[in-house]
């Protein structure tokens, strides 16, 4: 049980084409993100038509938005915004929630009771509207659209690993670990740990992808990334106006945030049976 | 048994009111925390010093913010909203109006997508792993994992832009005519329609699904039953618990819906009024908004968890 990680890395080789389609999309955003600066044919704020909402054409591949800026450049800019703002969101709640989750179910008791009552009750707001009314009191900035981010989704982690942990807890292993003396952290880290990596890896994707329409929702409504700079969210709200003349401004955007959340959808249901569903 | 029920059922209304208290105790300090004095920037610059005072003191901002936790929560429970921020109007008078509205908006989306989402889940249940079953499949992830103002655009491309059967985005408050009122609604209940069927279609196939595995299925299919009395009159009426269930937890999906398609459409509806409150930072609006859509949110959850807890004579006795 111990080599999970080096089996889970040998298993994921052995993936079906749906999965490998679904990971070379991925891959493509985050290369995307992390290049958005070198390749962007124009740059990103930059007017470089004269006519807003234009059609897609050889020069400006996915058309202008509706200051006559490059679609193209912008939404390879977004992917920066998008993708790097999600990572940090998810990365933050799962290790928050998994860490608690952990020592909830290690240490038991009280402390595991309360604090899962008073998870589950913060897991009773819905997402949007606990997004908007932090926003409303605290400002947009990147920090916050992070950590707030983090905080809406850290409770549902959290669920998913305690429950994890919990039957893990109750192997045989762990009681010699316990009776042999060892620590909270010595248990968390050595014992509970590597035995729910692969579940808490698939549960770290579905996060994302809720992160992912979260962010775009918020800044849809205008309140996630503010401008100049812009999400895919804030992209499709920017150009919201073209809709009417059904303008590429506002359809590439969208076709970017679907395409993202739909590989990463099916890079996990594709992901291999013992890595997924060890979890349910 | 009755009694078991009832005792339950209190103990699950108990969690809920926690869950309510905490979510207002939540609501309540994110927007607290805002710097800067909220007696100085109602009255403006020009203020006197006297002036911010003695507003400072009839809001209780003078007071600790656990005591006006206390006030608040007070206000809440008898009525009293507090006062708009905005344009100094009784938040309830605000509220109540646009309440129906958006309570008008999700009645209409429940009663077309609930049908549509348990006949399309069902029957994909019965057909596992036909290609129908893998398109309704792959058709409700694919609506699930996408933003709802994806949804929305969709919809406004398809019906408005290419078969110009609808108005865009162009949505009056006043309504003439019964043709008017469904132009009017047709987008964003089909929008929401799309949002909450999908998940609705999903959570249904998965109950049939769960209860065509138990023995008692398999022992129908081993006497020679057709596939369609296996699943209508075997697995159905064992599903039904669960799908109720199913239901009720999809239609929690409608307030993150509704709050997109308001923004998107334009309608008039608390949803909207909030994201309005949020832009103008008008906090006993936001406060009182929120509050609306956690209590609907839980009722929601409550009901289904009953539902449950009733179709499942299991779940009684824990």
């Amino acid at each position: 049980m111990s080599s999970t990680v080096s089996s889970a890395r040998g298993l994921g080789l052995r993936i079906n084409i749906v999965g490998a389609i679904g990971a070379a999309i991925i891959l493509f955003w985050v290369a995307v993100a992390i290049l958005a600066p070198l390749i962007a044919p124009y740059p990103v704020g930059k007017i470089v038509a004269f006519d807003y909402f234009q059609p897609m054409s050889s020069s400006f591949w996915m058309g202008t938005d509706y200051l006559g800026r490059d679609m193209l450049s912008r939404i390879m800019m977004g992917a920066r915004y998008t993708v790097g703002i999600s990572l940090a969101g998810v990365t933050l709640a799962c290790f928050l929630g998994v860490t608690l989750g952990m020592i909830a179910a290690v240490v038991g008791g009280w402390f595991d009771l309360i604090l899962s009552r008073f998870l589950d009750a913060f897991n009773s707001i819905p997402s949007l509207l606990f997004g908007l009314v932090i926003v409303a009191g605290v400002g947009s900035s990147l920090t916050v659209l992070i950590v707030t981010l983090a905080l809406i989704y850290a409770p549902g982690s959290y669920r998913f690993a305690r429950a994890l942990a919990v039957n893990v807890n109750a192997m045989d292993f762990v009681t010699v670990a316990r009776v042999r003396g060892e620590g909270i952290v010595y248990m968390v880290r050595e014992e509970i740990f590597p035995n729910i990596i692969g579940p808490v890896l698939a549960d770290f994707g579905l996060r994302f992808v809720f992160i992912v329409l979260l962010l775009s929702g918020l800044s849809f409504l205008g309140l996630g990334v503010q401008p100049p700079q812009a999400d895919w969210g804030a992209l499709v709200r920017e150009n919201l106006d073209g809709l009417s003349y059904g303008a590429p401004a506002v359809v590439f955007p969208s076709l970017a945030i679907a395409s993202l959340t739909i590989s990463v959808n099916m890079l996990i249901d594709n992901l291999p049976y013992r890595i997924r569903d060890r979890g349910e | 048994m009755n009694a078991v029920v009832a005792r339950l059922v209190v103990q699950r209304l108990g969690i809920m009111l926690i869950s309510l208290l905490i979510v207002a105790f939540a609501v309540f300090f994110a927007t607290e925390m805002l710097p800067g004095d909220v007696a100085q920037i109602l009255l403006g610059q020009s203020a006197t010093p006297q002036a911010v005072a003695a507003l400072r003191t009839a809001m209780h901002l003078d007071q600790p913010a656990i005591l006006r936790f206390v006030y608040w929560l007070g206000g809440l429970v008898s009525g009293d909203l507090g006062r708009s921020y905005a344009n100094n109007m009784d938040v309830a008078a605000l509220i109540s109006g646009r309440l129906t509205n958006s309570l008008q908006l999700a009645g209409v989306t429940t009663l077309f997508s609930v049908p549509i989402a348990l006949c399309l889940g069902i029957t994909a249940a019965m057909f596992r792993g036909s290609l129908y079953d893998r398109i309704v499949s792959i058709v409700t992830v694919s609506v699930i994992s996408i933003p709802e103002f994806m949804v929305a655009t969709v919809a406004v491309l398809v019906f408005a832009v290419y078969l110009r059967w609808l108005p865009a985005l162009s949505i009056a408050d006043q309504v003439h005519g019964i043709g008017e009122l469904l132009r009017i609604y047709a987008m964003p209940v089909i929008t929401l329609s799309f949002v909450v069927s999908a998940q609705m279609i999903r959570m249904t196939r998965a109950a049939v699904i769960d209860t065509l595995n138990t023995p008692y299925v398999e022992m129908a299919l081993l006497k020679g039953a057709s596939r369609r009395r296996m699943v209508l009159s075997h697995a159905l009426p064992n599903a039904l618990g669960p799908i109720a269930n199913a239901v009720a937890l999809s239609l929690s999906y409608l307030l993150g819906g509704v709050i997109i398609v308001e923004t998107i459409f334009n309608y008039p509806g608390v949803a909207k009024l909030m994201v309005d409150a949020v832009s103008t930072r008008d906090l006993p609006l936001i406060q009182s908004c929120a509050m609306i859509f956690c209590v609907c949110y839980l009722l929601l959850i409550l009901i289904a968890d009953v539902i449950a807890i009733i179709s499942n004579p299991r779940l009684r006795n824990r």
